[in-house]
C-alpha cells in the first residue's frame, strides 16, 4: 500500500520537546502520520519513543512544540482529551480490567445509558445496546472465537485480551489508533492474529501508529517506519527501501541518514 | 466416606446445571472442558454470591436439625435479622471500600461519632430532630471525605489512613460526648425520630424493625448503583486494575473519594439504625462494628484485593455470622465458641476465595 504524502498528515508533531530535569526525553522531535497508513515507530531502549507516543496520546504534556490533528493545532492535558478528539491508544499492559467482562471493558469510561428517564434520572446502563455493539465489533474484526461477550476478560488468552483492547480502539478511534507493543506478550500464533487484526483496522480506514521492538513484525505490516534515536527522528524508511539490518543500524547510530534525501 | 463425598459432589453438579440452565444460554457456552470440580470452581467464580449462599443454606439447615423448630420460628429468624442490621448497614459501606481494594478501619468510629452528633444536636441543643439527623449524616459525609482525601491526595494506604482516622474520630467522639450516654427516655421524649428505626411491624409472627427494612432497601439501592450505573462499573474497575481504569479515562481519584464519602454517609445511616436498636446514644456503643463489618464482607466472598465480589454477598455474610451466633446460642454453646466459629468461618472464606480464584488463573 503506497502512502499519499501529498495529503495533510492526520497526526503531526513539530519540534516537540520534553525534559525531565537535566534529561531531555524528547529533543525537537518531528512526527507525521498520513491517512490510511501503518506507521511503525522503532528505536532503542531509552531513545525516547515512548515519551513521544505519550505526548501524542495525551499521557504527557510536552514542554515545547506543537501537535496537529488534521492540520489543526491541538493540545491535550490527559489521555481522555486525546480520546475525545479521536486518538485511541492500545497500551502495552493491555489496560483492560480483568474481572470485568468484554462488553464492560469495551465501554469502560464511555458507558451507554438507557434512553429516557431511566438513563437521565436513574443513570441506568443500557447493557443490551453495549453488548450488541460489542458483539458486532468483535465479529467485524474477525474475533469470532470469543463467543461469550459476558465472560470476564481474565478468562481470555493474551491474544484475545489484546483483541479486546484493539476492538475498543477501533470502536471509538475516529482518527488514529496508537498501538504500543501489541505483540510483545504474545506467542507466535497469537501475534499472527493480532497483526492481521492491525491490518484489518487499517483497511477499514484508520491510520495506525505501531510501536514495536519486533523487526519482523514491523517489516511485515508497516507502510513506513519512523526510526527514533536520541530523542528525535533519525529517519523515516520503508520496508521496501531499507533492510532490517539497515533499520537497526540507523537505530543504533551505526548508519547516518540524511533526512532530506530519504523523505521522498 | 467416599460415598458421601461423591454424593455431595453430585448435588453440587446438579445444582450447577440447574442454575446454569436458568441463567440463559450464554452461560452454558463457557468451555466445558475439565473436571466437574473445575466447572464448579468456575461457577463459583462467575457468581461470587453463590458460595456464601450455599454456606448460609447449609447453616440454616444444620441448625434447624440441631436446635429444632425454635430456630426456624419466624420470630427467631427476624431476631437474627435484627441482630445483623447494624453489621449489614456498615458492611455495605465496607463492601464499597473493599471493592476498591481499600479497607476502612474507621467505619465503627464514624458511626458512633455520627450518633453522638445526632443525639447531642437533638437533645442538648434542642435542634429539630430531622435537622439533627441531617447534621449527623453530614458528619458521616465529612469524615468520609477526610478519609478519602488522605487516601487520594496524600496517597496514604487506606489501612494506615483509616487506622489513624479511627483513633482521631473515636477521641473526638469521647470529647464531644463528654463520655456521657444520652438516655433512651430522654430521646423518646424529645426526639422520637432518632429511635424511629427501632419500631417494629409484625409479619406472620416475625418482628421486623424499620431499621432492618431500611438495611434491605439500602442493599438494593447500592446493588443497583454498582451493577446498573457507570459509577458502579468504575468502582469495580478502580479496584480491579487502577492503572487500566485510569487509561480507560476513569478519574480513579474521584471514584475513590466518592466511595469514601458515600461510605461515611452510610455509616451515619448506621448511626440512626444504632440509636433505634439500643435506644440510647452511647459513645461506647458499636465498638466491635469495625471488624464485624470486615468479617461480613470477607465471608460474603468479596476479595480483599478489590474488584471482585457482590454486595449481596455481604448481606449473606452478615446473615451467616448472625445465624451461627444465634444457632450456637440456642444450642447452649458458650459465647467463646461462637467467636471461635466466626474465626474459622473467616479463614475458610478467604481460603475458599483463593481456591475459587485459582479456577481461572
Amino acid at each position: 500500500m503506497s502512502v499519499d504524502m501529498t495529503q495533510t498528515p492526520v497526526l503531526q508533531a513539530k519540534r516537540l520537546v520534553k525534559r525531565y530535569g537535566s534529561v531531555t526525553a524528547i529533543d525537537h522531535a518531528e512526527f507525521e502520520l498520513y491517512p490510511g497508513e501503518i506507521l511503525a515507530v522503532i528505536g532503542d531502549n531509552g531513545a525516547g519513543k515512548s515519551s513521544l507516543i505519550k505526548a501524542l496520546s495525551g499521557a504527557l504534556v510536552p514542554d515545547e512544540g506543537e501537535i496537529l490533528l488534521d492540520g489543526k493545532p491541538v493540545s491535550f492535558q490527559s489521555p481522555m482529551e486525546a480520546r475525545e478528539l479521536g486518538i485511541e491508544t492500545v497500551y502495552q499492559n493491555l489496560a483492560v480490567a480483568p474481572a470485568l467482562n468484554i462488553a464492560d471493558n469495551l465501554f469502560l469510561g464511555r458507558e451507554l445509558r438507557k434512553p429516557g428517564i431511566l438513563g437521565s434520572v436513574f443513570r441506568m446502563l443500557d447493557k443490551k445496546a453495549m453488548e450488541e455493539r460489542a458483539r458486532a465489533k468483535m465479529q467485524e474484526l474477525g474475533l469470532l472465537t470469543i463467543q461469550n461477550i459476558n465472560q470476564a476478560v481474565e478468562s481470555l488468552s493474551g491474544g484475545q485480551r489484546q483483541g479486546v483492547a484493539v476492538a475498543r480502539s477501533a470502536l471509538f478511534g475516529s482518527k488514529v489508533v496508537i498501538m504500543d507493543e501489541p505483540t510483545a506478550a504474545l506467542g507466535v500464533k497469537e501475534s499472527r492474529r493480532v497483526l492481521n487484526l492491525i491490518k484489518e483496522v487499517r483497511d477499514r480506514g484508520l491510520p495506525i501508529v505501531l510501536i514495536s521492538h519486533n523487526m519482523p513484525h514491523v517489516f511485515e505490516v508497516a507502510d513506513r517506519i519512523h526510526i527514533h534515536r536520541l530523542g528525535k527522528r533519525a529517519a523515516v524508511v520503508t520496508p521496501q527501501s531499507h533492510s532490517m539490518s539497515d533499520a537497526v543500524a540507523i537505530m543504533t547510530g551505526a548508519m547516518e541518514v540524511d533526512e532530506s534525501t530519504e523523505a521522498a | 466416606m467416599s460415598s458421601t463425598n461423591s454424593q455431595s459432589a453430585n448435588d453440587k453438579v446438579a445444582e450447577h446445571d440447574k442454575v446454569a440452565d436458568q441463567a440463559g444460554t450464554y452461560v452454558a457456552q463457557f468451555e466445558s472442558k475439565g473436571s466437574l470440580v473445575h466447572r464448579f470452581q468456575k461457577f463459583l467464580h462467575q457468581y461470587p454470591v453463590a458460595a456464601p449462599l450455599i454456606v448460609l443454606i447449609l447453616a440454616i439447615f444444620g441448625f434447624s436439625l440441631i436446635v429444632g423448630d425454635r430456630f426456624l420460628h419466624p420470630f427467631n429468624l427476624s431476631l437474627v435479622l435484627q441482630q445483623v442490621t447494624i453489621i449489614g448497614v456498615i458492611g455495605i459501606a465496607q463492601t464499597l471500600i473493599i471493592l476498591t481494594a481499600g479497607i476502612d478501619l474507621s467505619v465503627g468510629a464514624i458511626m458512633v461519632l455520627s450518633s453522638v452528633v445526632m443525639g447531642r444536636m437533638a437533645i442538648d441543643y434542642g435542634i429539630d430532630p430531622s435537622l439533627a439527623l441531617l447534621i449527623g449524616l453530614a458528619t458521616g459525609a465529612i469524615t468520609g471525605f477526610i478519609n478519602g482525601t488522605l487516601i487520594t491526595r496524600l496517597k496514604l494506604p487506606p489501612f494506615i489512613a483509616t487506622l489513624g482516622s479511627w483513633n482521631v474520630f473515636f477521641a473526638l467522639n469521647l470529647w464531644y460526648s463528654k463520655s456521657e450516654t444520652i438516655r433512651s427516655q430522654e430521646i423518646a421524649a424529645n426526639a422520637p425520630l432518632l429511635q424511629w428505626l427501632g419500631e417494629t411491624i409484625n409479619l406472620f409472627g416475625a418482628r421486623l424493625t424499620y431499621g432492618s427494612i431500611l438495611m434491605l432497601l439500602l442493599f438494593v439501592v447500592i446493588w443497583y448503583a454498582l451493577n446498573w450505573t457507570a459509577w458502579g462499573r468504575h468502582v469495580y474497575a478502580t479496584g480491579d486494575d487502577p492503572a487500566a481504569a485510569k487509561l480507560a479515562g476513569i478519574r480513579t481519584d474521584r471514584v475513590l473519594l466518592s466511595v469514601y464519602v458515600l461510605a461515611g454517609v452510610i455509616c451515619a445511616v448506621g448511626a440512626w439504625v444504632l440509636i433505634g436498636r439500643i435506644g440510647s446514644v452511647s459513645p461506647q456503643a458499636g465498638y466491635t462494628t469495625n471488624l464485624d463489618s470486615i468479617t461480613a464482607v470477607v465471608i460474603g466472598g468479596c476479595s480483599l484485593f478489590g474488584g471482585r465480589g457482590s454486595i449481596f454477598g455481604t448481606l449473606v455474610g452478615a446473615l451467616i455470622v448472625g445465624v451461627f451466633r444465634n444457632g450456637l446460642a440456642l444450642a447452649g454453646v458458650d459465647v467463646l465458641w461462637q467467636e471461635f466459629t466466626v474465626g474459622i468461618l473467616i479463614i475458610v472464606a478467604v481460603g475458599a476465595d483463593q481456591w475459587i480464584r485459582k479456577g481461572t488463573a
